[in-house]
């Protein structure tokens, strides 16, 4: 598999209400701390990653986040001007600043997406194509929630078969072609340990295997901690028989109940794995009063032992007994 | 405050939201009451989940309602004096009926369906799911048949996805934006005007030769049916901002989704749709009310001693945060709202994608306030 942060673009998927753009930003945060210039780009209009950091940031600027990680809110119409007046000449010019082509190019179907994809792919760059600006070494993309599987990694590909010739079947056919490399784009796909995430994950895998791309990893994210042993249940459950008081009545059932989703959440999970052949990364559900930067701080680091762990998993070494325990965390890549 | 005050007078009834906040389930229980009131109801589901499609009798995929038995619901322990119809949505046939409809023959009708940007725009353009989604509802209301429509919409991690791309959709279709650039013939393309040709050169710079052309046979195909789209489009503004028309918002108490419901709820004030109400989904109550987390241990070292009694306390001050979290959530949209009213669901045990879910979320949007506060003294954290 590699490592997958050694990607230089990596497209983060999933349905909507997972928590992927939470995912997204802390996968850069993993990044960031390991020297990787990164920024997560969002798209179709939503600066909910500035506002996890407190931000209130312009769209369509590269803000930083934390040292070394930045965040951009890609908008098609900003992606199109850009790239008409850098790319196209003098007659891009003209173009960029007709409302009317504006209006034409927003309403050709799948437009809006080449143009974000379009946009996603000069960041990940290195000779970057804005005047002045910097390359990165990572771009994590906070993919749009489709209703229908991978979406927008499709949309080169078809374009450049719809429009065969120009400069835009170009573009489409050479962003689709580093889409397809693997070692230069990743794809993880973001669940919960529930019905509906783990079925869309599982059709996303298919998807995306007819496109010839791989999924890299599946996140698991909002697990509830398991709290009590089996033991403990029953104690528990014999003690609710017969509460003390009021409290402690609804203090067994909300543990109870925590406790029944757990087990929900396992079966789900059993799913998922086995669906997939490979296992999920886990994250665990965050109890936060408001979820800002340490709470990413701390999301950040379950995904630096859960990706560890992967590749232990995936590369294992043939010399060694396979060992069940995850390498220590915060070993090297 | 309840659904069928909600309700009240509505033939069409349209769930917005962000995707993930359980809409289809909400959607379906909506429709699930009203038919068990008496009325004739029709559900139009975007993507169901597997158990609950099964539960609908959604297995077999038509593109138009189809009743649910009553022995299903029955089943379920539900007794319906009405009707209950639903159905799976199918954007691209929901498209092509359309121009079925509207082409003014089938040979010209076919044309349209085997050319390669209509396929594109009725299947994998985002956009497409909202517009026939719109289509269909607009189609079943003007047939008369139901007596409620509820439209469940695409999950979109944009709510006003729903309310933008129909409109884009259209005034594409209706060859607005092209038709300053060519004119379509049946030969071929004609330039409109001396200032549009150096524009339109570097159009077909840009975007190719091809694709320029492609849009012309597109238009050229499409006619006078571009005329079509306009009126349809119209119409549907009329049955969307009419005063038998209800919009609910479906939301969760997540700071996202709240700041995604503030923005749709402005944005159908703007557009004078009728905004009837929210349903607030997967709330955590406050379950330690006075007390302290102390309280808990204290409650319980007993008969558990002091060890598992303080992880019963911490678990208990977990979803304490949490129903913090949501409280002033909700008390920010609530200002927002303005006293337009609120329905606030609490975060089921269970998963809500079957029927057993399906029923606990109707019985819990239609009970009176009464029965609702037995029926959360029953539902925990």
């Amino acid at each position: 598999m590699g490592n997958l942060l050694n990607r230089r673009l990596i497209f983060v998927t999933g349905k909507g209400g997972v928590g992927k753009s939470t995912v997204a930003t802390a996968l850069g945060l993993l990044a960031a701390r390991r020297g990787r210039r990164t920024v997560v780009a969002e798209l179709a209009n939503q600066d909910r990653i500035q506002r996890a950091f407190d931000h209130k940031g312009e769209q369509f600027r590269e803000l930083e986040l934390a040292p070394g990680l930045f965040t951009i809110s890609i908008d098609p119409q900003h992606a199109m001007e850009e790239y008409l007046r850098v790319k196209v000449g003098p007659i891009g010019h003209l173009l960029a600043s007709s409302r009317l082509f504006a209006v034409f190019a927003m309403a050709t179907p799948g437009m809006r997406e080449l143009l974000s994809v379009g946009k996603v792919w000069e960041l990940a760059q290195l000779e970057r194509r804005t005047r002045g600006a910097s390359p990165y070494d990572l771009v994590i993309v906070d993919s749009p929630a489709t209703g229908h599987g991978i979406g927008i990694l499709r949309t080169p590909r078809t374009f450049a078969e719809i429009a065969r010739v120009g400069p835009i079947a170009h573009q489409g056919r050479t962003i689709a072609d580093t889409i397809a490399d693997r070692r230069f784009t990743g794809v993880i796909a973001v669940a919960t340990a529930e019905e509906m995430p783990v079925s869309e994950t599982l059709s996303l895998r298919d998807d995306l295997a007819r496109e010839r791309l791989p999924l890299d990893a599946v996140i698991v994210n909002a697990l509830y901690p398991r709290r009590f042993d089996a033991r403990q249940v029953q104690r528990l459950e014999t003690a609710s028989a017969h509460p003390s008081s009021p409290l402690a009545r609804t203090a067994l059932a909300a543990a109870l109940s925590e406790h029944n989703r757990t087990i929900t959440q396992g079966v789900q999970q059993a799913r998922l794995r086995d669906g997939l052949g490979m296992d999920p990364v886990k994250l665990p559900f965050v109890f936060a009063d408001h979820f800002g930067p340490a709470e990413l701080e701390l999301l950040a680091d379950a995904l630096e032992v859960g990706l560890a762990s992967l590749r232990a998993r995936s590369c294992p070494d043939p010399e060694k007994p396979s060992s069940a325990l995850p390498p220590p965390a915060g070993s090297a890549w | 405050m309840s659904i069928p005050h909600w309700l009240e007078g509505k033939h069409v009834c349209v769930c917005g939201g962000s995707g993930g906040v359980g809409k289809t389930t909400t959607s379906a229980a909506i429709a699930l009451g009203m038919a068990a009131r008496g009325a004739k109801v029709a559900v139009v589901t975007i993507d169901p989940a597997k158990r609950l499609a099964n539960a609908l009798g959604l297995e077999e995929l038509h593109n138009d309602p189809r009743r649910v038995q009553p022995e299903r619901l029955a089943d379920a322990g539900l007794r319906v004096d009405g009707e209950l119809w639903a159905m799976m949505l199918d954007p691209k046939r929901t498209f092509d009926e359309l121009i079925d409809r509207i082409a003014p023959e089938p040979q010209r009708a076919a044309e349209i369906k085997a050319n390669r940007v209509y396929s594109e725009l009725s299947t994998a353009v985002s956009g497409s799911q909202e517009f026939s989604a719109i289509a269909k509802l607009y189609d079943l209301d003007r047939a008369g048949e139901f007596d409620l429509l509820v439209l469940d919409t695409p999950p979109s991690r944009n709510a006003l996805d729903f309310l933008d791309a129909p409109g884009r959709l259209t005034s594409f279709l209706d060859g607005r934006a092209l038709k300053t650039f060519i004119r379509p013939t049946g030969i071929g393309m004609r330039l409109l005007g001396h200032g549009a040709a150096p524009l339109l050169s570097a159009l077909r710079r840009v975007t190719g030769v091809d694709l320029v052309s492609d849009l012309a046979t597109f238009f050229a195909l499409l006619g006078n049916m571009t005329s079509d789209f306009s009126l349809r489009a119209a119409q549907v503004q009329q049955m969307l901002t009419a005063t038998t028309t209800a919009f609910l918002l479906v939301t969760s108490a997540q700071p996202d989704s709240i700041d995604e419901a503030i923005w749709f709820r402005r944005t159908l004030e703007a557009g004078g749709l009728p905004f009837a109400g929210v349903i607030i989904n997967r709330v955590h109550h406050d379950l330690l009310g006075q007390h302290e987390p102390d309280d808990v241990s204290t409650a319980l070292i007993g008969e558990l001693g002091a060890e598992l009694a303080a992880r019963v306390a911490q678990n208990l001050d977990d979803y304490h945060v949490l129903a913090r979290r949501d409280e002033r959530n909700i008390a920010r949209f609530a200002t927002e709202l303005e006293g337009r009213p609120q329905l606030l669901v609490p975060h089921f045990d269970d998963d809500v994608h079957d029927v057993d879910g399906l029923m606990q979320m109707y019985r819990y949007l239609f009970a009176t306030e009464p029965e609702r506060q037995k029926l959360l003294a029953e539902v925990v954290a």
